[in-house]
């Protein structure tokens, strides 16, 4: 791509690999809290809820700091990560942590709904023929929710590519190492003539955002099929 | 041989049931509401009771006083729903091998392509259960809780979401099971006839409690018994098919007593289980003459239930079996009836309908 100089095309690439992580590591863990709110009654489950939602409350600035107080490297879980050599701050992988939680919220909803609409009558089904509890959920929960889960994945995902007020409070917007394509946008913005740099990079998330919404409602429809049957 | 014994509350309802189920298809039967589907659930794990113990051959699946519980998944015991709940993201194959996967390596296999031929579902295994119609998901149902390699099958009312057609479709697979399959059948009805043609062991339930039970053709007959309605009483006779007659008739041999029904489709010599309404059944003093009615038994009256309303049950001793009559009261007194009255019960052929004759079951 000629018309992107390397800083835009750093951008870009950091951006998609940030998403990417905050996705893969944020499903499995919205699956399971999907799974707590729609199924599981237990003590707290309303705090449990709220915790979920308060990433899509707060504003992103003051998820960023709450992060940066907790992951920072002066912080409780950050300072422990620190000695078995793992640091978030100023990292990428600190940007992929803010995207992870900045998603989690929407990615939760998604999936829950999708919970909800499974019949529990089916998985007792499967239970009198023999499956075990983790047999019933990968043989006819998994497959029953996996639009619920395409939809919350892509959200997530879009969220990600998104996500800028936490990604800069929390990792700043260095060049090559935390500069998304929002935290890029929002840089050439800052300087006389970026402009056009701003623009192209404006094009992009277009693009990338409807390629993944279209993605996403191709993939569905297909899972939706065959969970309908015919 | 499962052994059932279980006490367990709801607001409003009291369980309190014990009974034992021996091989051939011992029928649960009552009203709705009376427990039905709280016993089958707990027998299959899906409920657990407050107290109870329940034994499958030498299983112990359930015993609280021990602190012993299977899970479902532990219990190898097949349940065919009433709503079938097929798995909707999985072919008609998938469907029925789904228990197989899971059933231990020893265990005795049974065939899938016997058991396709038997429901006649062939056609239909590659398709998913969207499109499939009521008898054609309750037929794969079946199959894919016998192939699940079960030791024992659990029915909940499996007939009841379908229309008669479909109902009629799916019974004579029942009675197959019944005949071919050596394990015990638990299943749950609301409906006389479909006891009547199914059941070798009845239990009833009335209000969360056993109130009798005991081979089929006993039970049914006991006009004490029948809590669904004096509509649903009727006496079961065991016959035998003694020729088919050229003015479409069939003549069955009940006891050296002849009944004529409409042809039927059993070969001489074949054992016919009949069942006989009570509010089909006209009883007369003396012989009757100049009647249309083919079918006329000689007894005598053994006894005279009445209850809050205007009817009668009299039940009449023949030599062909126990024959109920459901009458008025004011009948049973203009006829002298009494306890040892002889008189005639006159049952017109057509009376019989074809859906309460069936095979029976050498138990």
């Amino acid at each position: 791509m000629e018309w992107l100089g390397p800083e835009e095309w750093q951008a870009v690439v950091l951006s998609l690999r940030v998403s990417f992580w905050a996705t893969l590591l944020a499903l499995p863990i919205a699956v399971l809290t999907a799974f707590a709110l729609a199924r599981w009654a237990f003590p707290g489950k309303q705090l449990l809820n709220g915790l979920v939602h308060l990433p899509l409350i707060l504003p992103p600035v003051v998820t960023g700091y709450l992060l940066l107080l907790i992951f920072g490297t002066q912080g409780p879980v950050g300072g422990l990560l620190q000695e078995l050599g793992i640091v978030l701050a100023f990292r990428w992988t600190g940007a992929a942590l803010a995207a992870a939680i900045m998603g989690f919220p929407l990615m939760v909803r998604a999936i829950r709904l999708s919970i909800e609409a499974v019949d529990p009558k089916l998985e007792q089904a499967a239970a009198t023929l023999g499956a075990s509890r983790p047999w019933v959920f990968l043989t006819v929960t998994l497959p029953m929710i996996l639009p619920g889960l395409i939809a919350g994945s892509i959200l997530g995902f879009a969220k990600a590519m998104g996500e800028f007020g936490a990604t800069i409070t929390f990792v700043s917007n260095i060049p090559g190492q935390t500069q998304t394509l929002p935290s890029a946008v929002y840089a050439f913005l800052q300087i006389p003539g970026g402009e056009a740099a701003a623009t192209r990079l404006v094009l992009i998330s277009i693009v990338i955002a409807m390629g993944a919404l279209l993605l996403s409602e191709v993939l569905a429809r297909k899972a939706a099929k065959r969970v309908a049957g015919g | 041989m499962l052994s059932v014994s279980l006490k367990h509350k709801r607001p409003g309802f009291a369980l309190d049931v014990a009974f034992e189920a021996p091989p051939g298809i011992t029928v649960l039967f009552g009203r709705s509401g009376s427990g039905k589907t709280t016993v089958v659930n707990a027998v299959a794990g899906l409920l657990r009771p407050a107290h109870g113990r329940i034994a499958l051959n030498d299983r112990v699946l359930c015993d609280t006083d021990q602190g012993v519980w299977l899970p479902p998944n532990r219990r190898r015991i097949g349940y065919v729903f009433q709503e079938g709940r097929l798995f909707p993201h999985l072919t008609v194959r998938q469907n029925l091998l789904f228990g197989r996967w899971f059933a231990p390596k020893a265990s005795p296999r049974a065939d899938l392509d016997q058991i396709v031929e038997m429901l006649g579902i062939g056609h239909l295994l590659k398709r998913r259960p969207g499109g499939l119609s009521g008898g054609e998901k309750q037929r794969i149902a079946i199959g894919r809780a016998l192939l699940s390699a079960p030791e024992m099958i659990l029915a909940d009312e499996p007939l009841a979401a379908l229309d008669d057609a479909r109902k009629s479709e799916i019974l004579p697979y029942f009675e197959r099971l019944r005949d071919e399959v050596g394990i015990p059948i638990l299943y749950v009805s609301h409906s006389a006839s479909e006891v009547a043609r199914l059941a070798t062991t009845v239990v009833v339930l009335q209000d969360g409690k056993t109130t009798r039970q005991g081979p089929a053709v006993e039970i049914l007959s006991d006009p004490k018994v029948m809590p669904t309605g004096v509509r649903s009483v009727g006496a079961m006779l065991e016959t035998r098919v003694k020729a088919h007659h050229s003015d479409g008739l069939s003549e069955l041999d009940a006891a050296g007593l002849s009944l004529f029904l409409p042809r039927l489709a059993q070969a001489p010599g074949e054992e016919v289980r009949v069942r006989i309404s009570a509010h089909e059944v006209i009883l007369s003093r003396e012989k009757p003459q100049g009647l249309s009615a083919l079918n006329i038994l000689p007894g005598q009256v053994q006894q005279i239930h009445t209850g809050d309303g205007p009817g009668a049950m009299v039940s009449l001793r023949t030599p062909a079996g126990h024959i109920l009559a459901r009458i008025t009261q004011r009948s049973a007194q203009a006829l002298g009836l009494e306890e040892g009255s002889d008189c005639y019960a006159v049952i017109k052929s057509v009376a019989i309908a074809p859906g309460d004759i069936s095979k029976t079951s050498r138990s």
